[in-house]
């Protein structure tokens, strides 16, 4: 799933500063999951921006939602009769949600309450890890399902680096060097061999390199 | 292979195609335009090494680039062996510089992966890792070899340049090592530099391997030197410098030396290194990575016995 995390109360609050009036709407995707945008935080940051402002002594009025998805526009069509009555829409949904809302409704201003920053899942209760970059040819097969473009802090196809040290990576000691455990399971499960192949330079254009992406399924088209 | 037999006549692969031990130096480019500063620090190196290493953005500091300093080395008549990384060019850009290092009468250079961003004065910049430093050597080759870019589009004189890549013997998982090693020769690589070396024990074992499995005859191993200014820096590598192993005796070996005789300590056991570098089987040169203290090299080299530099045509 996409993982994002909020951003900080007084990034939000500049971006709200010349309003009486917003929507905080929340989704139920992702972000919910990842506890950072569903109805939970929905509620908590809409409280907390009204009582900021009434300290302020300048009221905010702050209108909560949730959608079942941002980024599907049956689910964002359900603002169609509310969405002009706010001075601006504050959006908990990946960065996908506010495009899909401000798509929608072009006359309205919308704002993104979190930084959204990868594609991963939780490692532990309230940990959440990185674990592909989306390169658009997956290629884990060769790496025993570890991703060493998402995961290795220089993207190698032939690592690792001269920097590995104590299953760390070179950047921090906080990052665990995916190509440590590439070559252990492969060692450990006698593969080496799979580790002596020269990998062609990869064809980027798949990625975010070839410009943006999309995905067409003719059989769904109408 | 060009017609006098050699890959790239330069004279570092001169010197080992010849059976000479080599000896490398090192030069890192200033952090500006001053050339005169780069003069200062390559100018001790005439002489008395084969080929100078030139960085490039080293440890991820910006400085004038490698291919300019080696340029200037080339206009010196000394001769580079110019460094490239992959973190801050793409497959277009590295193929760009290598033929117009070539262009500019560079004749090697050393294919690195590069350290990361984060460690430089920079971190806010966009990692490239277009390619890694094994498809750079295998890149290289492919344009040397069957004058071809990335892409098999032919080119019109292709860069005769006598590549050469980079080994931490010490760093994790270390059973993994020798197969990397393995893999960059595979690739191209025909010349290797290897990391500093302060753990001699484990690199006599680690050159074993290289023997027991031919890699040393296949392309020819430069065992990385850099000599200890004091206690305090030992501490410093051996602390924070990842991958690399600087063994408990050494610092003490320097500590007991006492204040202000420690550098001479260090240099003792660079120099006693290299007397053994010069005897272990497999190792066809030594690196000398003097570290800002290019003014020591001619003293190191001779103390070594690794003077005059043989000249071969
Ligand atoms: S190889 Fe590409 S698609 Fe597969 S996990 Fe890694 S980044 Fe994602
Ligand atoms: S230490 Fe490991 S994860 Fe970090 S850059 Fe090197 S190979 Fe990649």
């Amino acid at each position: 799933m996409i993982i994002a995390d909020r951003k900080p109360l007084e990034e939000i609050q500049e971006m709200v500063k010349s309003c009486g009036k917003i929507l905080l709407v929340g989704c139920k995707g992702c972000v919910t999951v990842c506890n950072v945008g569903g109805l939970k935080e929905v509620q908590v940051l809409a409280s907390i921006l009204r009582i900021a402002r009434k300290k302020e002594g300048r009221p905010l009025e702050v209108e909560e939602k949730v959608l079942e998805r941002q980024c599907d526009p049956e689910y964002v069509e359900q603002l169609r009769d509310t969405y002009d009555q706010y001075d601006a829409v504050l959006s908990m949904a990946c960065g996908v949600g506010p495009q899909f809302l401000s798509e929608a409704y072009p006359d309205q201003r919308f704002f993104p309450a979190v930084n959204t920053k990868f594609m991963g899942g939780a490692v532990q209760h309230g940990i959440w890890e990185e674990r592909c970059a989306g390169c658009g040819t997956c290629i884990i097969h060769f790496y025993d399902g570890m991703c060493p473009i998402a995961r290795c802090s220089k993207s190698l196809l032939h690592g690792p680096c001269g920097g590995s040290a104590d299953g760390k990576c070179e950047v921090s000691s906080d990052i665990e060097c995916i190509w440590d455990k590439i070559v252990r399971k492969k060692m450990e499960q006698d593969r080496l061999e799979d580790l002596r192949v020269l990998r062609a330079a990869k064809d980027w254009r798949t990625a975010r390199d070839g410009g943006p992406r999309r995905s067409i399924r003719e059989e769904l088209v109408k | 292979m060009s017609e006098n037999g050699y890959k790239s006549g330069s004279n570092l692969e001169k010197v080992l195609k010849a059976g000479h031990f080599a000896f490398t130096g090192e030069c890192g480019p200033p952090k500006g335009a001053n050339v005169d500063h780069l003069k200062e620090k390559f100018e001790h190196l005439r002489g008395k090494v084969d080929a100078v290493n030139v960085t490039d953005n080293q440890t991820a500091v910006v400085r004038m680039s490698s291919k300019a300093a080696s340029a200037l080395m080339v206009q010196a008549g000394l001769e580079p062996n110019f460094q490239m990384v992959c973190r801050d060019r793409n497959r277009l850009a590295m193929m760009a510089d290598v033929l117009g290092a070539y262009a500019l009468g560079i004749r090697n250079m050393l294919c690195l992966s590069g350290d990361h961003q984060h460690f430089g004065n920079h971190p806010q910049s966009k990692n490239v890792y277009d390619i890694d430093s094994m498809q750079l050597i295998a890149m290289v080759k492919k344009m040397r070899d069957e004058g071809k870019f990335l892409n098999d589009e032919p080119i019109d004189v292709p860069p005769k340049i006598f590549i050469g890549a980079a080994c931490n013997p010490f760093a994790d998982p270390v059973d993994y090592r020798i197969y990397r090693l393995a893999n960059k020769i595979d690739a191209g690589a025909d010349f290797i530099q290897t990391q500093c070396i302060y753990n001699m024990k484990r690199f006599r074992q680690f050159m074993k391997r290289a023997v027991d499995m031919g890699l040393a005859e296949r392309a020819s191993i430069l065992a990385g030197v850099t000599p200890m200014k004091s206690a305090r820096m030992a501490k410093y590598m051996a602390k924070n410098v990842p991958g690399m192993d600087v063994p408990e005796e050494l610092i003490k070996r320097l500590e007991g030396a006492g204040k202000g005789k420690m550098a001479e300590e260090g240099i003792k056991f660079a120099i006693e290194q290299i007397q053994e570098f010069k005897e272990m089987e497999g190792v066809a040169g030594v690196h000398l990575m003097a570290i800002e203290w290019e003014h020591k090299v001619p003293e190191i080299a001779e103390r070594a016995g690794v003077l005059p530099r043989p000249q071969v045509d």
